[in-house]
């Protein structure tokens, strides 16, 4: 791939496209071979647990076939994304990910203070009184409705412990 | 009349203090859902059910049902005023609204939107009201097969309208069906599909699909536009209400055709967007200023609003009498009602009447309350567009992981939240529905358990379905929409033969 392009560049709409319905028929594979171990013939009580999923998954492995048919016989050359669209994707998947990884040890709280104060001083570039207003306001805004008012238990960490909370 | 008595007795119910002041708290939030992009009517009442848990059921149900309404409004302030569809079904209103604001007609763009949003909500409810009851009383009758030919009909409706590609609907739906039968077999007790994992038991919460796909899926999506975003102002004061309210009879005609294919594309499970689509496209040809239509025409704003609306609305009437939702958002109150211990359909018209004409008389409530909000709050709703989304994004995403967490109190269901964004996303850009996967997996057992009794009791014969007038004329209906673009395709046809010949 030559990075030299002026125009655009990024990946094809078509190989994302057929990548995506190849795994959706591969979903359907497991969901057809997981049913078979359920047993998806008539027992004493009539059709087996394995039954209609069997027949789920044969659906979408049909519909899936002909979805790539279709997706690979027309071309019109358009792109998926741009790698700088996708980039800026990915800026927020990857520590989405981060956050919904760590939050059951350090609690929803904290992990949320850290993951809002990075997103609005690295994305959005924000001066630090700003982003600390609003990192601390949302935790503790959250903690009044729902733990308070509304009485919704939310995931905590050894801060809360620490704070009694 | 007993109907008339129990709206009343309805009214009583949403009229209780506490009750009012739900369905302005929820008229508000809604508003604010609609007006945020990444956060649509079904994701924000799923994320904010978990604050209903320790209310009364009815008050429950009339806060997040004003959530709706509210977000149904608020999608018109963005299309009109930006240009930004706050929601899908609002696109169709950007086509003239916006010209009408770039004009210095805002004000009476808005005017006009809300309006006809609240005629076609009204036309809608007052629908609910005469035909939900007779409907439920007629489900009472419904076997197993007859249950099956209803969820049939549902999802034929959604392969046979929807503008995506018919396979990508069929292979969405499967994927809900897929994903519904993860976990304990309801019939033999069997595990299936969880290969080992102890997460799995319990299978995939539709609540969590639908934060992750809708919530997640479209905050990745507006990535991609980068963080550019920018409100603006708006105001409207009472004399251009009331001009505008003048000169809104005379469209009469396209208010009464846009109610009735809202109600009809929101009763089978099409849902607003079509709704809105159609609508315009049909007042486009219709009306004698069709040629201005796109260029800033009141009634391009009127069409798309009414007809989306009403559908939006519509949607809870099969949601109320069958237990089948016409919309992911009623699918999502649906979801409440299970949770707060209720089983929607036909039984809830007997067993649950105060609860069922709560809901009715807080519509009526509702939607007006909602139009006087939305008409006098507007400057301060335009304003929450100036907050940038590099703010609201992560505040978003935080609201969307509190409300994955909350739904059972486990983190698993946080990771799974993220997974179907991802997923959401993926699917998003390559065309395939995310409507009919999210009911596939709410009535996914349902259909099953339905499918298989009826199996049960004709010892496996798929003729059951057609064994009596009731339940083959049902599956015939279903054919005829999964079959319907190509119907339409073969009459289309014949008649330009026979105009030619």
């Amino acid at each position: 791939m030559t990075t030299q392009h002026t125009r655009a560049a990024g990946p094809s709409h078509k190989s994302v496209e057929a990548g995506v319905t190849t795994v959706i028929g591969l979903f359907g594979a497991i969901v057809v071979y997981g049913s078979i171990k359920a047993g998806i013939n008539w027992g004493a009580e009539g059709p087996k647990a394995g039954f209609f999923p069997f027949y789920i998954g044969l659906f979408i492995i049909i519909s899936s076939l002909i979805n790539l048919w279709n997706t690979l016989r027309e071309d019109n050359g358009s792109l998926f994304a741009e790698w700088g669209q996708l980039r800026q994707v990915f800026s927020v998947v990857i520590p989405t990910g981060i956050y919904v990884g760590v939050l059951p040890f350090i609690g929803l709280y904290v992990s949320s203070l850290i993951f809002i104060a990075w997103f609005m001083r690295w994305l959005g570039k924000y001066n630090w009184p700003i982003v600390a207003a609003i990192s601390l306001g949302m935790p503790v805004v959250t903690y009044l409705i729902f733990e308070r008012w509304f009485l919704v238990p939310l995931p905590k960490g050894p801060l809360e412990d620490l704070l009694g909370l | 009349m007993e109907e008339i008595a129990n709206l009343f007795q309805g009214f009583a119910v949403a009229l209780q203090p506490f009750n009012i002041a739900v369905m302005v708290l929820g008229i508000v939030l809604g508003v604010i859902i609609g007006v945020l992009p990444g956060l649509g009517g079904a994701n924000g009442v799923a994320i904010l059910l978990p604050l209903t848990f320790s209310m009364p059921p009815t008050s429950a149900i009339i806060m997040l049902s004003c959530i709706y309404w509210g977000a149904l409004f608020g999608g018109a302030i963005t299309s009109i005023l930006f240009n930004i569809p706050g929601e899908p079904w609002s696109v169709a209103t950007t086509f003239d609204g916006y010209p009408m604001a770039q004009q210095g007609k805002a004000a009476e763009a808005l005017t006009a939107a809300f309006t006809s949003s609240f005629v076609g909500a009204l036309f809608a409810v007052v629908m609910i009201t005469l035909v939900a009851p007779l409907v439920a009383g007629f489900a009472l009758r419904f076997g197993p097969a007859e249950k099956f030919a209803v969820y049939f009909l549902a999802f034929c409706s959604f392969v046979g309208l929807s503008k995506e590609p018919p396979f990508k609907t069929i292979a969405a739906m499967m994927i809900g069906f897929a994903l519904a039968a993860v976990g304990l077999d309801s019939i033999t007790g069997q595990l299936r599909l969880t290969f080992g994992s102890t997460e799995l038991l319990n299978g995939f919460d539709f609540l969590i699909a639908v934060i992750g796909l809708f919530g997640l899926g479209e905050i990745f999506l507006t990535m991609e536009e980068g963080l550019r975003f920018q409100g603006g102002k708006a105001k409207i004061d009472l004399r251009v209400v009331l001009r505008t309210w003048m000169s809104l009879p005379q469209y009469w005609m396209t208010s009464l055709r846009s109610c009735v294919i809202g109600c009809w594309m929101g009763v089978t499970p099409a849902g607003a967007t079509p709704a809105s689509f159609m609508s315009y496209g049909i007042a486009k040809r219709v009306s004698k200023n069709g040629n201005n239509f796109g260029k800033g025409e009141i009634e391009g704003v009127i069409a798309p609003e009414t007809a989306a609306h009403a559908a939006g609305t519509a949607a809870l009437l099969p949601m109320l009498s069958l237990g089948v939702p016409g919309s992911p958002t009623a699918a999502v109150l649906l979801g409440g009602l299970l949770i707060w211990g209720l089983q929607p359909g036909p039984m809830l018209f007997v067993e649950q009447k105060e609860f069922v004409w709560g809901l009715i008389a807080s519509m009526y409530l509702g939607n007006l309350v909602g139009l006087i909000i939305v008409l006098t709050c507007v400057p301060v709703f335009a304003a929450i567009l100036r907050v940038p989304f590099s703010i609201i994004a992560p505040l978003i995403l935080v609201l969307c992981a509190i409300g994955a967490y909350s739904v059972h109190n486990s983190t698993f269901d946080v990771v799974m939240m993220l997974v179907f964004g991802i997923i959401g996303y993926a699917l998003k850009k390559c065309n395939y529905p995310l409507a009919p996967l999210v009911l596939a997996i709410v009535l996914g057992d349902k259909a099953e358990e339905a499918f298989r009794q009826s199996l049960l009791g004709s010892q496996g014969s798929l003729g059951i379905f057609f064994s009596n007038t009731l339940v083959s004329s049902i599956m015939i209906l279903g054919l005829i929409a999964l079959f319907w673009s190509v119907i339409q395709n073969g009459f289309t046809r014949l008649r330009t033969r026979t105009a030619a010949a």
